[in-house]
């Protein structure tokens, strides 16, 4: 079989960087998806993308499809012959769709029926006659925002340019919005030229040639060596960020990486701000010392070689210059204006619409947070900072520089007040308060920052889910989701000794005293339930619980969130243990006749038999030790506890029925079973779990 | 090069790629997108390339002359070609080359940008263009214009006129740019820039403004009522204006500011398909001269 070599490039104004790692995919998976469904054989494959151009370059790829023989099933044979015994019309009809007569039919058996068969043979395609379909594969690809241009009516990424479609030296004809492929590519937007490829291997080459570095990973490995070579030379240390590493890499087709200065007096401005202009603005990499210390100084890659790299170098400092200036005077006008009179701004300005302004969230948070501190019990000192914290909360989001910079939200909040004389404890809480920003990052460190959080997150949630604001699928504009994870982490990690169902309750109490028009909260607050059950249940099962464990330390309540995930460890590896298979039996039989119960209050003097007597006098001594381990947080000693349970409950179902028709008895009986599972439930609800002990 | 030869540069440049050349719209508007040869006219069928220089009215960026970077008022030089050219980012660079602006002394590029303006439910997808790191122009395929969808599709260009010229000309402080020769920006700018924003910060009679605003709401909708599209839209941008000088001076509170896009929204989107109907009634007269445009 002779085979050759394909390459398929598309030209384009410049793509968006950010989708350009997608592309690549996608153009790899699609055109092996459809080579495989074009039984096209071929010995591998390599894909390219720049901001100008993507391509594929197909290695070895047959010439032809493999001919095909195939036996292909037509009707049962009763449906294809008529009530004479002639071929009927679905035969015929089967036949002539084949391309074949009725002589051709043959009958076979398949699982007991007979039906028709005819074989068939078809013979391979060349790959010329396919190959112009890698237009199709083009227009599947999915771009996150399409546009059009000019009078056409295609939807793409960018406008298309021009189409280089080789096999091996021959051009590949198809076209797409009047663009008609060629053995043409254009190089480098200002160094390169239009160059024909003769031969499609040697594209990369070629392209170099013209600089254009067409492989990803080619232009990236450039830009870090380019880096790296940089802090030896410099003595500087270059962390590199992987996002924006990848961004600049596509960003550009030749790579020139060089450094460029900015004054020492900007280094007065928070780091943070500095960075961000940096990095998000201007796609620059800052650059640090040994120790860390951020430098005067700046990495940025061109999008060419090194000519007049001094004029690119220079223009780049007079922007990053002029953008730092703003910065400082941002920086030097937000200390001008006192705490107060950035929170008073506040009430101009809307946090949600149905939930007021952000001063009205303020008092909320105030109110909750103060609230919260109390009820774990810290001292007048914390609950003083806890105070005055969710007070001037929010009083940096009217700051110019967070105005600017958004992202630095309570990091100007800790900065200014710190510079204000306010505490360290409420300085750092105040950006403490949004952590943790996203799913890895470090939870708050101090006790104040733990409660602003807690506190700004739940009113942020019960707010938005009391007006109607539940997530639902991808639109989660309040990153509820988010925040809800946040709020369980913390509530986890620092074993806050308040139930959820406390701090759900508190918080509400606090919504019920506002003019926020909600018809009822008891529905909020089975909303806000359901919606953080489901966040634990995720944190559970990323954790390795499986979903049976999860429903018995969820279905019953929340609880503490830190007990809820060492019961759901203990539970995981109990109902493996074969040791504790006869309690679990005895334990669920018990939970399952305890539902029919309507009360706990046990009558000794309706017991008719000893061994009720004997259960209701080994639980009252299982009991208090069990409560004691509880109390202790010791679940597995406390499950240990109820072993001792196990023989009286088997002696009580052996010896006595439970369910008899003087309900008196009866209910007294269900009653005493009840009290076991009241017992039993603070462990977890036992009847969701499916026991695997081996047997 | 002073300020004044880059605008007779670019003129030229775009007069000799068949674009009408315009004069400034005579109303107050915060982007040379707003005047009616623009929004307007890159709605419906017909061809239509324009090159016009538009002052700039953006009343929350005054800094009474003090600010290096920032202006009450600054140029665009405003490029529309409808449809879109193939060749338009050659055109542009063409444009710069003209200004002595080499490619290849210089690192530029197209880095996305999606525009979008609410207020006229305009949004359009391409770039911002990079000199040396610095943005010098907006680079935009309209694709909806007051809320109609743009086909053909106009390009915009907008290069912003100070910007490129404390590039070429190297100057850190645009009012020391020179328009022509011994006149400077500042000669002509400063004392307006500072009484503009003494006005816009301090001075202005907000319950005037806000009277303002409703009466000129009302009599655009009066226009509307008789058909009457360009005065309308007229007094539309006088309503853009008029909130931008009441944004920039606080008083709107986040809530009213939905409030009041959406109304100038409404109204520029109701002129917008108005303008469409009353060209198509016209029977499209511009298309008629270029019959290779038409139906598509």
């Amino acid at each position: 079989m002779t085979t050759s070599n394909v390459l398929f490039e598309i030209g384009l104004e410049e793509m968006p960087a950010r989708f350009l790692t997608d592309t690549e995919k996608q153009l790899s998976e699609k055109t092996a998806a459809w080579l495989d469904e074009s039984r096209l054989a071929y010995e591998k494959m390599d894909t390219f993308i720049t901001p100008r151009r993507f391509a594929v370059l197909i290695h070895n790829l047959e010439s032809k499809q493999p001919d095909l023989h195939e036996e292909v099933r037509g009707p049962k044979l009763q449906i294809a012959k008529d009530q004479a015994g002639d071929w009927s019309k679905a035969a015929i009809g089967f036949c002539k769709g084949q391309g074949k007569t009725v002589e051709d039919i043959v009958v076979k058996t398949v699982d007991g029926h007979e039906y028709i068969f005819v074989e068939k043979y078809t013979e391979g395609q060349l790959a010329t006659a396919i190959l112009p379909d890698f237009k199709d594969v083009v227009l599947s690809l999915n771009f996150p925002k399409n546009m059009r241009w000019g009078d056409r009516s295609l939807r793409f990424i960018r406008p298309i340019k021009w189409i280089l479609a080789l096999n091996d030296t021959d051009v590949i004809p198809f076209e797409i919005e009047e663009v008609v492929s060629s053995n043409d590519t254009r190089g480098h937007r200002f160094l390169g030229h239009t160059i024909t490829i003769s031969d499609a291997l040697s594209y990369q080459a070629a392209l170099k040639d013209e600089y254009v570095i067409a492989s990803t990973t080619e232009r990236q490995a450039m830009i870090v060596e380019q880096i790296k070579a940089l802090e030896t030379a410099q003595d500087f240390v270059v962390p590199i960020d992987e996002d924006l590493l990848e961004e600049v890499t596509h960003l550009v087709e030749y790579p020139t990486v060089f450094y460029g200065e900015f004054s020492k007096d900007f280094l007065d401005v928070p780091e943070e701000a500095l960075i961000t202009s940096m990095k998000e603005h201007q796609r620059y990499f800052p650059v640090r010392q040994t120790d860390h210390t951020l430098l005067p100084y700046f990495i940025a890659v061109r999008n060419g070689n090194d000519d007049h790299i001094d004029t690119v170098k220079r223009g780049n400092e007079k922007v990053l210059n002029a953008r730092l200036k703003d910065a400082v005077f941002f920086y030097e006008e937000d200390q001008k204006q006192s705490i107060e009179a950035n929170n008073d701004k506040l009430t101009r300005m809307v946090f949600q619409e149905k939930l007021g302004t952000l001063h009205d969230k303020v008092e909320r948070v105030t109110a909750i947070s103060q609230s919260v501190a109390i009820a774990l019990q810290f001292d007048q000192a914390v609950v003083k900072d806890v105070h005055r914290a969710a007070h001037i909360s929010k009083f940096d989001l009217v700051t110019q520089m967070v105005n600017e910079f958004t992202n630095l939200q309570g990091v100007m909040g800790e900065k200014y007040a710190r510079l204000k004389g306010e505490s360290e404890a409420v300085s750092v809480a105040l950006n403490e308060q949004y952590m943790p920003r996203h799913a890895h990052d470090a939870l708050p460190v101090s006790t104040v920052g733990q409660i602003l959080s807690v506190a700004d997150k739940m009113d942020t949630i019960v707010g938005c889910i009391a007006v109607g604001l539940m997530p639902t699928g991808s639109q989660d504009p309040y990153a509820l989701r988010r925040q809800a994870m946040g709020v369980v982490q913390i509530l986890e990690r620092f074993g806050w000794s308040l139930s959820f169902e406390d701090l759900l309750d508190l918080i509400v109490s606090h919504y019920e005293t506002t003019a926020i028009a909600v018809n009822d909260y008891d529905v909020v607050k089975h909303n806000v339930t359901d919606f953080f059950r489901a966040r634990v249940s995720y944190i559970a099962k990323e954790r390795g619980v499986e979903r049976d464990i999860i429903e018995a330390v969820t279905s019953l309540g929340l609880g503490q969130l830190h007990q809820l995930f060492i019961k759901a460890n203990l539970l995981e590896d109990s109902r493996k243990d074969e040791a504790f298979k006869e309690t679990e039996e005895a334990l669920v039989r018990s939970l399952n006749l305890a539902k029919k119960a309507t009360t706990t209050e046990v009558e000794a003097h309706l017991f008719d038999n000893e061994s009720e007597t004997a259960l209701y006098q080994t639980l009252l001594e299982v009991r208090a030790s069990f409560e004691a381990r509880i109390k202790e947080e010791a679940y597995k000693e406390a499950l240990e506890e109820l072993e001792a349970l196990t023989p009286a409950i088997n002696r009580f179902f052996d010896e006595t029925m439970v369910m008899v028709d003087n309900d008196k008895v009866k209910n007294n009986r269900l009653a005493l079973l009840n009290q076991v599972k009241q017992l039993v439930d603070q462990l977890g609800d036992f009847t969701q779990i499916e026991w695997k002990q081996q047997f | 090069m002073h300020i004044q030869d880059m605008i007779l540069t670019l003129q030229k440049h775009w007069s000799d790629e068949g674009c009408i050349l315009m004069q400034a719209y005579d109303t107050e508007k915060g982007a040379g997108t707003m005047s009616p040869m623009t929004l307007l006219r890159s709605l419906g069928p017909e061809p239509w390339n324009v090159a016009y220089v538009e002052p700039s009215r953006r009343p929350a960026d005054g800094r009474y002359g003090d600010n290096p970077n920032r202006l009450y008022q600054h140029h665009q030089f405003q490029v529309i070609m409808k449809p879109s050219p193939d060749n338009i980012q050659e055109l542009y660079l063409d444009s710069l080359k003209k200004l002595g602006i080499n490619p290849l002394e210089h690192d530029i590029r197209f880095v996305e940008d999606n525009w979008e303006n609410p207020t006229l439910g305009a949004a359009g997808l391409g770039w911002e263009v990079w000199l040396d790191g610095m943005e010098i122009t907006q680079f935009t395929y309209f694709q909806q214009i007051g809320g109609l969808e743009a086909k053909p599709v106009a390009v915009e260009i907008t290069y912003g006129m100070e910007r490129l010229a404390s590039y070429i000309q190297d100057k850190e402080n645009v009012f020391d740019l020179t328009w022509t020769e011994g006149v400077t920006v500042r000669d002509i700018f400063y004392q307006p820039e500072f009484e503009h924003s003494t006005y816009t910060f301090e001075a202005s009679d907000t319950d005037l403004l806000f009277k303002l605003f409703n009466q000129y709401e009302q009599e655009a909708k009066r226009a509307m009522e008789q058909s009457l599209v360009f005065p309308a839209y007229d007094y539309v941008l006088k309503c853009s204006h008029t909130f931008n000088l009441l944004d920039a001076r606080g008083v709107i509170s986040v809530t009213e500011r939905t409030g009041y896009i959406g109304r100038v929204r409404n109204l520029a989107r109701e002129i917008a398909k108005l303008y469409v109907e009353k060209r198509e009634a016209l029977g499209f007269p511009m298309l008629k001269e270029e019959g290779s445009h038409d139906n598509k």
